[in-house]
């Protein structure tokens, strides 16, 4: 195993990677933002108590839920769309073409949700 | 745009690894989830989350259909949402989503991690990072 990167941050940001590659992105930070709050999420329940109420009422507000819905909407429509690709090889001809699905799935999707989510936290 | 040489090996020639499988386990764990969380769904409408909850209500259920989730809403009677079958469908969730997730964090953790010796003790901690929360989730789940 001698892999070396000498790649530094700067350059890995000017790699022009476009849709797949901002894909690739948020699928990764959406899979680790669940990872690790739906994680301190458990352990909060676990634990109880007032710490744990402390991080489950942050856990509840609007502002947190926009951003672990997200997170969850994506890499869940993103990990749908790698799976029927992975699955039909056939469909990787038209992988861009699914790239602007998913998006024409999840901006619709995501939208509602954030407006409902306001709506609701404003007392609606 | 078809490549008439293909430019990898058959699966008959590569053999079937625990990567592979892992990466197939991937692919058919997001499709079961995607079962299980559609269940709890539609689920929660014959239950009645229609009129007595709202939307983020739902989806906090579907995610994970544990009866805590629906405590703060208007649902007026909650032996229903505490059923062995909520209980089981929340545990198979649970199950499916800590080993795909604990998988992806042993994949990025690859990325950085490149030496043999650290990625052994990366997927050592992995499992029991696995275990814990399995153990910690299911008792949350079955006596909440």
């Amino acid at each position: 195993m001698g892999l070396k990167r000498n790649v530094s941050l700067a350059a890995g940001l000017r790699y022009k990677g476009q849709g797949p590659m901002l894909t690739y992105v948020l699928h990764r930070i959406g899979g680790l933002g669940m990872a690790i709050f739906i994680t301190i999420h458990i352990l909060a329940s676990f634990l109880g108590g007032r710490g744990g109420a402390f991080v489950n009422n942050i856990y509840e507000n609007w502002i947190f839920q926009i951003f672990i819905f997200f997170c969850v909407l994506f890499h869940a429509i993103n990990g749908l769309r790698i799976t029927i690709l992975d699955l039909f090889p056939k469909l990787l001809e038209h992988h861009r073409e699914a790239i602007w699905i998913e998006w024409a799935v999840f901006l619709p999707i995501y939208g509602i949700s954030v407006l409902v989510i306001i709506n609701t936290a404003l007392g609606g | 745009m078809s490549n008439p040489k293909p430019r990898s090996l058959s699966l008959s020639q590569r053999g079937m690894n625990f990567e592979t499988l892992m990466w197939l386990f991937t692919r058919l764990s997001a499709l079961g989830m995607y079962a299980l969380i559609i269940f709890g769904l539609i689920g929660a409408l014959v239950m009645g989350a229609r009129n007595q909850m709202n939307f983020a209500d739902v989806m906090r259920w579907a995610f994970m259909p544990n009866v805590t989730h629906v405590e703060n809403t208007n649902v007026p009677d909650l032996a229903p949402w505490v059923s062995p079958l909520w209980k089981l469908t929340a545990s198979a969730l649970l199950l499916l989503a800590v080993a795909h997730g604990v998988h992806g964090l042993v994949v990025i953790a690859d990325d950085y991690i490149v030496s043999s010796r650290g990625r052994l003790i990366s997927r050592l901690l992995s499992i029991v990072f696995m275990l814990a929360m399995i153990g910690i989730s299911l008792y949350i789940l079955w006596t909440s």
